[in-house]
């Protein structure tokens, strides 16, 4: 209801009055006014900017935040007032809209704040009045376009899954050279044989010098064996470049019939189909002309060139443009061929023979080519023939810009999704650093606390003074949540620092030590499933007996850690991982199932080889790290306990 | 021309109502109430001024099913009192007043008002001479109409409170249902036959 609706509804009420007297059933009752209290003002503190109303203007919409009780979690006892941390900007448009009925929307307003402020207060978007509603619609497509294409983007550049079966990994092999390098290697070869073709045709008609006691030949004829096995050569190659195709192709029938597709059949059917004729005289003639398509091997440029492929798609999508380009060409043709005949019908020895014989006439002069073959001799012919040429120029100026403007339009979007495309990567690296400064802050304070333990152990004193970094409150209860979750789930995050690892060698700490031997163990290992540094893959993962992290990541680090000393672990680069480790057996044959077992055995103490279990997680970039360690061992296993002996109760971060 | 024309209607009438002391001495209302109203009146109508358009805008939005445009006109004319074609505040807060605070005579009085749509002081069905429109079978001779009262509609009035239910209704709406509703409504108000409902008739009958 509109707010006007609410105020007036009294009156309504009221004026229903008028039904009483002709009602043949009595009235229902009226309800009952709840605690009738007077209309007061209430102070909504938004940020600090203090807005007042009336309570009933809010209560106009008794559907959203402000209109409901759900206010009232936001009343601040001490201020009497409701308090509301979030932007007083926006918060004006809303207040307005409970004010005036409309909801608009503020065009200097980033379009995601302000639906996020919109869904807080627990407004719907469509109720925006007219006046603003169109720009809203548009931005609203705008960014969420451009959030596809960056999904889309990134989705196309993860890595594959292995289970892409052989079909369909040479079907993305042909369609993105960039996957791997046979791809590349097959892209480059294809492109050199197209180019060899199409310059095989050419060269094959250049008057190649004589050859004594006969005139001049063209090179094809002369050297007719060598450029039969070059063209030879080349139809062998798209056609097992075609058929490959057709075999990885997902979808048959859809190759079948695009556009490449048909362009390769044209290519290379001219080669076949001279194989089959004889050397039929009254044949042969057609099969000549055939040999023209052999021209349209040069199309199949454009599956390495994206300009092309945008040129070819900008004159589809002009289509209509060039069809009326087309039709008012044709049309001034025809008039203007017919008045030239004409005029020209008079003069003698005229070129100008016939309607259809003046069409050239005009075509020539209205293009401006003015070969000057055929001429108006008339005065009549002549002043017809500068109207012609003059409207040429017009009649084509005029559907030009429009193609050319939608090419331009099509060029730009790709050029911008590719920059997107390279700042995307720019902008997640980047997060990616903050990311892994505040993770590693968590393993800082952990190695602060262990060598705290540590030096506890040893009795040296001259680390000390490094340990009490002043961690705020936040940090401080930040790690404290990762360190219960360790505490819960038996795991613990590795920690990345050469000289504890070092200098916990001296302790007579089985964990630690068997963590560097089980490090060791795992390189090795590891070193064998390690994939082309390119695609990264969750077979390395599953090598190491990480099967607790089949989750599949965005971007699934390969593991440098396993490639380096356990000393050195990662690059400060890469996603900070935390690392699964079988315990017990040296051997990495844990699989999910072994873990599974190690989880059923509780969590008993296990003084032999008592180890900590770690593990390795590839954090994704966008979530919190905390959620994401969270949700990590619900899938999988809890994995075992950390059954750390009682002597390792020592090894205790003091976060706790 | 056109733009002059636009120029002189853009300055809208803005009309400001009596002070609030007067408004409370001819109304019921505290002085907190007539201020809510006004602010609630203001708000819809920053001139100060309804004209029947905007009235009949805002009186349907309450029945967005049916067309009240028709009932609204007839609610309308009952709180234009000075006849003005426009509502302003104080029309408003004295129909108001009357309605919420007056007296059982005083509401009936307006309630009369309304139907009396020509205001003539009585209340009568559709009888216009040959339309058939109207009531069949009350026997009252076609084309007679008791001297001081002007042919009026009461089945207007009728229809067009029907035509706040509109179409979807339970059971469907029947055409001749208003007409039969006018019927019942004489049967009961009309005392003494006359095919006219005077005001005494009618305070008589809602009394009882």
């Amino acid at each position: 209801m509109a707010a006007g609706v609410a105020a007036w509804l009294p009156f309504a009420r009221a004026a229903a009055i008028g039904w009483m007297p002709v009602a043949n059933c009595p009235m229902p009752l009226a309800p009952a006014e709840k605690n009738k209290r007077q209309d007061e003002l209430i102070i909504l503190n938004v940020s600090g900017r203090r807005f007042q109303t009336w309570r009933t203007t809010l209560e106009r919409y008794p559907d959203t935040l402000l209109g409901s009780t759900e206010k009232e979690f936001f009343f601040n006892e001490d201020t009497k007032e409701y308090f509301f941390d979030r932007d007083p900007e926006v918060f004006r448009c809303i207040l307005n809209f409970y004010r005036t009925g409309k909801l608009h929307y503020p065009r200097y307003e980033c379009i995601s704040a302000y639906d996020e402020e919109l869904a807080f207060y627990g407004i719907l978007p469509e109720i925006i009045g007219d006046c603003c509603y169109e720009e809203y619609k548009d931005r609203k497509r705008e960014n969420a376009e451009r959030l596809m294409d960056d999904n889309d983007s990134e989705n196309n550049q993860e890595g594959s899954t292995p289970s892409l079966s052989f079909r369909q990994t040479m079907w993305r092999a042909f369609e993105n050279p960039h996957t791997s390098t046979l791809a590349l290697v097959f892209y480059y070869v294809t492109g050199f044989f197209i180019a060899v073709s199409v310059i095989t045709n050419v060269v094959e008609t250049v008057p190649c010098g004589t050859v004594p006691g006969s005139k001049e030949l063209p090179c094809g004829e002369r050297y007719a064996v060598a450029f039969f096995c070059l063209d030879t050569a080349c139809v062998m190659i798209f056609t097992v470049e075609y058929l490959l195709r057709l075999f990885a192709a997902p979808s048959r029938y859809r190759f079948i019939r695009s556009v490449m597709s048909i362009i390769d059949v044209v290519a290379i059917m001219p080669y076949y189909i001279g194989l089959v004729m004889t050397n039929n005289e009254d044949v042969s003639g057609a099969f000549v002309t055939l040999r023209v398509f052999r021209v349209f091997r040069i199309f199949k440029f454009s599956r390495h060139s994206q300009g092309l492929r945008i040129l070819g798609y900008t004159l589809k999508s002009c289509a209509s443009e060039l069809g009326f380009l087309l039709f008012s060409l044709t049309m001034a043709i025809i008039i203007f061929a017919t008045v030239m005949f004409y005029a020209e019908k008079g003069s003698s020895a005229s070129k100008f023979t016939s309607i259809p014989a003046s069409f050239w006439y005009t075509i020539v002069t209205m293009t401006t080519l003015g070969y000057g073959d055929m001429v108006p001799k008339t005065i009549a012919g002549k002043i017809f023939g500068s109207i012609c040429s003059l409207s040429g120029v017009l009649v084509i100026a005029l559907p030009v810009p429009v193609i050319v403007s939608n090419f331009s339009r099509i060029y730009h979007q790709n050029q911008r999704a590719d920059k997107r495309r390279a700042q995307k990567k720019a902008r997640l690296a980047r997060i990616r650093v903050a990311k892994t400064g505040s993770s590693n802050a968590y393993l800082h304070s952990k190695r602060n606390g262990l060598l705290n333990e540590a030096l506890e152990l040893t009795g040296s004193t001259e680390e000390e003074q490094h340990m009490t970094k002043g961690t705020s409150l936040i940090e401080s209860q930040h790690h404290h949540l990762l360190h219960c979750l360790e505490k819960t789930t038996g795991l613990s995050y590795l920690v990345d620092d050469p000289l504890l690892s070092v200098r916990t060698s001296t302790i007579k700490n089985h964990e630690f030590i068997d963590e560097q031997l089980f490090e060791q163990n795992c390189m090795e290992s590891s070193m064998q499933n390690f994939p082309s540094s390119r695609s990264p893959s969750l077979s390395s993962h599953q090598g190491l007996g990480t099967s607790c992290c089949s989750r599949r990541s965005k971007k699934s680090t390969h593991l440098p850690n396993s490639s380096v000393p356990a000393t050195r672990l990662r690059s400060m680069q890469e996603l900070s991982t935390i690392h699964i480790q079988c315990s017990e057996q040296p051997s990495l044959t844990t699989s999910r199932s072994s873990l599974n077992m190690k989880a059923d055995e509780g969590l008993r103490p296990n003084c032999k080889a008592a180890q900590i279990t770690t593990a390795i997680i590839s954090i994704p970039t966008p979530p919190a790290l905390t959620p994401e360690g969270e949700s990590r061992p619900g899938p999988g296993s809890p994995g075992p306990a950390t059954n750390a002996p009682s002597s390792a109760n020592i090894v205790k971060v003091s976060a706790l | 021309a056109d733009s002059s024309d636009a120029d002189v209607e853009l300055p809208t009438i803005r009309h400001q109502p009596e002070g609030l002391e007067q408004l409370l001495a001819q109304t019921k209302f505290t002085k907190t109430e007539l201020q809510s109203l006004y602010r609630g009146f203001k708000n819809e109508c920053p001139s100060g001024l309804v004209d029947e358009e905007t009235f009949t805008l805002i009186y349907s939005r309450f029945f967005p099913q049916g067309d009240a445009s028709s009932y609204a006109h007839f609610l309308f004319d009952a709180f234009d009192a000075d006849r003005n074609g426009a509502l302003c505040f104080q029309d408003f807060a004295v129909g108001l007043s009357v309605l919420l605070r007056g007296t059982e005579q005083q509401k009936l009085k307006w309630t009369f008002d309304l139907y009396d749509v020509n205001k003539d002081g009585c209340v009568t069905k559709e009888v216009t001479v040959g339309n058939t429109v109207g009531l069949v079978g009350w026997g009252h001779p076609d084309g007679v109409l008791p001297a001081p009262c002007v042919p009026q509609d009461m089945l207007e009035i009728m229809k067009s409170i029907y035509a706040m239910m509109g179409r979807c209704t339970e059971p469907a709406l029947g055409a001749s249902a208003p007409a039969q509703h006018v019927e019942l409504f004489f049967q009961k108000m009309d005392r003494n036959r006359d095919g006219v409902v005077t005001f005494e008739e009618f305070l008589a009958t809602c009394q009882e």
